[in-house]
């Protein structure tokens, strides 16, 4: 008989969104470990659920690509390996730009990404209003990754989390994690309720909370919570098909939409908005929602006759240096991180899950992850791991 | 009371019982010539002339108002440059003109996606 | 001492009476009314140039009426007055505003900011609910009282709660048909409801009467009908009415205008966006935001009044707004303010708290009728604004193990349409509490999202 108090597996994961259950289902489909997540709430309400829904490559961190492409193969199949829909288009992703100066920008990552196997076109404006016909005369040329595309993000963390439990881990919500201890070769995660669970391997997925745990690891991690500023439109005739985004330099600039195929459109961008990880709240500031407005209009005229409907924040964690924090501790044997995903995890997520579900349970990674490694926010003094 | 009143049956919706004293006014309805009476809202105007005031996007019919208050949403139409009116809080006036489907011009269809959708590569 | 900067949202029965509480306290609020008009929803006021009189517009009502009329216009050079302006969001200390034409946008600091932003109808979704010809109770009204127009050539009105019977009755005066009022609640009232009734007997009696003209007219009344549903055709709308009579045996209505409503749906969004605490009433089975006794939120700074904080109906929001506003003086210090409030505050609380029975009556009399949710077909229309069906809601509860409304809202998109849950959001808690086997009030309620109504994107940013 169990001591029911005290649940073993193989792997013990922390945090019920994207990174916490792509991990898990395939820690279970791929390796079959035995796997238990623990989530604070319900699995997928934070960043995984409230982020735009972008699944692209183009404009990512060159260090980020192989792990993308890797992401990008599973968005293929999502649907048949969760037996659910997931909303996924491949219609692209397409970036303009306002400037010559970033028309060069553009045209340098297409030539930065080639080797790594991403292949982008590049258009001018006249190429543009050709295929799209959308824009202001204030963009002058765009690139396009035209097997990027976006997804559904209220529905992918909860559906990985089912397709999870369906694969044997046990997923509970409603289990905040109090603290967690290592007792010999083992991690003891005590929830704020009494329940224990124990596993010898560990992976910390808790998205914008992750600091103070990486802290009690003695790993502390620079970790700032902001809130994504998104608002939705009321439904209008189904006409585009990339997600469609403006590069630039200037914050404020920066906005991006797609139409999803009930035909509302879902825009972000510009500033980031107020957000409290302690207090569970993120706020949208009516001064960036109005500013928001503007900038679509200018770069999108049409958006000047579309009703919004809503808008929505969330919490978000972002490092100090823009890279993810993802792979083993430097200091714990048995102890991995994937979090600090800077606002845009979403896309990679199905990468990262297949990528730590292969670093647990084999010990390394066919994906270059060393850019993301923890052990970069160390003091270079410190080189002594913690030792049972 | 000087006119009598127009019954139901001219084609319209709503009838009126009163207050048909006003000055008329003109109208465009879906490019149609229409008559309203003056201090009449955009939706009794729609609704007078015919028995609908859009066409729901999700292909469950016609709609016709449902709180006159501001408060559903289900009454807005369009003027032909693709401007958003709310029916029930917009007063008509002199000339106006009103579409109850959306103008092209409002949200076209991409040539990528009207591609795609002919089953077709954009080239 | 600079005077305190005091907002009023809604310019109804509850916001005149607080501007003008505070006009006569000597100060000069900003008045935000979302209408064209002030005078609200139950005294909308009809456009220049129409000839009926109060009488003939607000019946039993129209000395009431008239004197906020009156009191209004001559508040307005007294206040700075809003009209078609939207309060669209609200941060600590600030209100953001819209202009529905022009898309100017304000925000306006504030001291206090005083709520009184009504109601609307409460629904309960019915089969084929969602075809052209189908109106809330309210909108009938509307139609006639600022239109002088009826829905229709035959209408039945449904639902239940004294504005069922008042727009039956009052259609039935202006010339227009109606075939049947269908109330779903019983014919005869509790005891205990009676004993709620009893705080306001001309009210009661008034009542009586209204049902009394309406059989004398030979319109067929019912108690204790379960609406079955709206028949008629994607293109030309409503057709007829199918019910369950008190025995239980079908009947049908033919008709081509229908008028739905089950009493009154507080708009609380505001108050949401304020952060105030919400807690669930059994007794209306909605959730509404605390106030104390004198109109305090739980948010330092604002006041909420009149049906969109307690559905107590004109009267009762007259008092609430006036008591909110000498409350909000008294706050801030303001000495005339606190004079007026010290001597009128137990009268207004003792005005409220018989409104206040006479409510617990009507909810006993007219009750939510909630059980009709969990008993929809799976193919019927719960969200009008994307045509999400009752199925789906469930699904999101049984497949995909939704246990709070807001988690069925995300996987359904019940909620997310254009009215922002207003018509369908009481509904899918009940059917998401029934399906999820858990009392409705643990179920959580929709959280309201800015903008309040929908935003045009041409809104501009002000200066």
């Amino acid at each position: 008989m169990s001591d029911t108090t005290q649940q073993r597996s193989d792997v013990l994961i922390v945090g019920g969104g994207l990174m916490g259950t792509t991990t898990a289902l395939f820690l279970r489909r791929h390796h079959g470990l035995s796997v238990t997540l623990l989530e604070r709430e319900l699995i997928g309400r934070q960043a995984s659920g409230t982020n735009f829904g972008n699944v692209r490559r183009q404009g990512r961190d060159l260090a980020q690509i192989p792990l993308a492409n890797r992401a990008r193969a599973v968005w293929s199949r999502v649907n048949e390996l969760l037996g659910e829909d997931l909303e996924f288009v491949p219609y692209g992703h397409l970036r303009v730009c306002y400037t010559e100066a970033q028309t060069a920008k553009l045209e340098q990552h297409v030539r930065d990404v080639q080797p790594l196997g991403l292949e982008l076109q590049m258009f001018s404006a006249e190429a543009l209003r050709r295929r799209w016909g959308i824009f202001s005369d204030e963009v002058v040329a765009g690139s396009l990754s035209p097997l990027d595309g976006h997804a559904n993000p209220r529905l992918a963390g909860p559906a990985f989390g089912r397709a999870a439990q369906r694969a044997g881990a046990h997923i509970h919500e409603h289990s905040e994690v109090a603290h967690i201890e290592r007792v010999g070769a083992e991690f003891v995660a005590h929830t704020v309720d009494g329940r224990q669970y124990r596993a010898p391997q560990l992976l910390v997925t808790t998205g914008a909370w992750s600091a103070r745990f990486a802290q009690d690891f003695g790993e502390p991690v620079p970790l700032d919570a902001r809130g994504p500023q998104m608002g939705v439109t009321e439904p209008l005739p189904y006409a585009i098909g990339p997600s469609i985004g403006v590069s630039t330099p200037i914050e404020t600039e920066g906005l991006y939409f797609r139409q999803i195929a009930r035909g509302n459109i879902v825009f972000g961008g510009g500033l980031k908005g107020p957000a409290f990880a302690d207090a569970m709240r993120a706020y949208v500031k009516p001064d960036n929602t109005l500013r928001q407005l503007r900038e679509l209009r200018r770069f999108v005229p049409a958006f000047a006759n579309v009703q919004l409907i809503r808008v929505w924040s969330g919490i978000e964690g972002y490092t100090d240096d823009w890279v993810p924090v993802m792979g083993p501790s430097a200091r714990v044997p048995g102890l991995h991180y994937a979090f600090g995903f800077n606002g845009e995890g979403f896309a990679i997520s199905p990468g990262v899950g297949e990528v730590m579900a292969e670093l647990i349970a084999t010990g390394r990674t066919s994906t270059p992850i060393d850019a993301f490694s923890i052990g970069r926010f160390a003091p270079a003094e410190q080189d002594q791991p913690i030792t049972t | 009371m000087s006119k009598p009143l127009p019954s139901a049956g001219s084609g319209g919706r709503f009838v009126r019982l009163a207050e048909t004293g006003r000055p008329a006014l003109q109208l465009l309805i879906d490019g149609q010539p229409a008559t309203a009476l003056e201090g009449d809202t955009l939706l009794v105007a729609l609704l007078t002339h015919g028995r609908r005031v859009r066409s729901s996007e999700f292909g469950d019919g016609t709609r016709a108002g449902f709180c006159l208050m501001g408060a559903c949403q289900d009454c807005w139409v369009w003027d032909e440059a693709g401007h958003r009116l709310r029916a029930c809080s917009t007063v008509v006036s002199e000339g106006m003109t009103v579409r109850t489907t959306p103008p092209a011009s409002l949200w076209p269809v991409t040539p990528e996606v009207a591609a795609r959708e002919r089953g077709e590569v954009f080239r | 001492m600079t005077p305190p900067r005091v907002v009023v949202v809604g310019a109804g029965p509850a916001g005149v009476r607080a501007a003008q509480a505070l006009v006569e306290a000597g100060v000069r609020p900003i008045v935000i009314d979302e209408g064209r008009r002030d005078g609200g929803q139950i005294y909308r006021r009809q456009p220049d140039g129409f000839t009926r009189t109060h009488a003939m517009l607000y019946g039993s009502e129209a000395a009431k009426a008239q004197a906020l009329h009156e009191g209004f216009d001559t508040l307005r050079e007294h206040v700075d007055y809003r009209p078609e302006t939207l309060a669209w969001n609200v941060t600590p200390g600030q209100l953001h505003t819209v202009h529905a034409s022009s898309g100017e946008t304000a925000t306006l600091d504030f001291d206090a900011l005083i709520v009184c932003a009504g109601a609307t109808d409460r629904l309960m979704p019915v089969p084929g609910w969602n075809q052209a010809g189908c109106y809330s109770l309210g909108a009938a009204q509307i139609a006639l009282k600022a239109q002088a127009c009826a829905i229709g050539s035959r209408v039945v009105f449904m639902g239940s709660g004294p504005l069922l019977y008042l727009v039956a009755a009052q259609y039935v005066k202006a010339g227009a048909k109606v075939e049947a009022v269908l109330d779903t609640a019983p014919a005869l009232p509790t005891f205990a409801a009676l004993r709620g009734l009893l705080n306001r007997p001309r009210l009661l009696l008034r009542g009586l009467a209204l049902k009394a003209m309406l059989r004398l007219t030979g319109v067929k009344l019912l108690n204790a009908i379960t609406p079955l549903r709206i028949e008629g055709t994607p293109e030309g709308g409503v057709a007829e009415v199918a019910i369950h009579d008190a025995r239980g045996a079908e009947r049908a209505f033919a008709c081509d205008a229908v008028g739905l409503g089950w009493h009154l749906r507080a708009e609380t969004q505001l108050a949401d966006l304020a952060r105030c605490e919400f807690a669930f009433e059994p007794l209306s089975r909605q959730w509404l935001p605390r106030i104390d006794a004198d109109g305090r939120s739980s948010t330092p700074g604002v006041y909420l009044a009149g049906d969109g904080a307690r559905l107590l109906g004109a009267d009762g929001a007259e008092a609430a707004g006036r008591l909110a506003a000498l409350a909000a003086l008294h706050d801030l210090n303001h000495a005339r303010g606190r004079t007026l409030f010290a001597a009128e505050r137990m009268s207004l609380q003792r005005t409220l708290a018989t409104m206040n029975g006479f409510r617990e009556g009507l909810a006993q009399a007219f009750p939510w009728p909630h059980a009709h949710a969990a008993a929809l077909p799976n193919d019927a229309v719960v969200c009008r604004c994307e045509a999400v069906t009752a199925g789906e809601l469930r699904r999101s509860v049984l497949e995909f193990g939704s246990q709070e409304v807001n988690r069925a809202k995300a996987f359904s998109r019940v909620g997310m349409g254009r009215c922002q849950g207003r018509y369908c959001g009481h509904a899918a808690a009940e059917i998401v509490a029934a399906a999820a086997s858990i009392p409705v009030e643990q179920i959580g309620r929709l959280r309201s999202q800015a903008p309040v109504k929908p935003l045009l994107m041409s809104t501009q940013e002000h200066e």
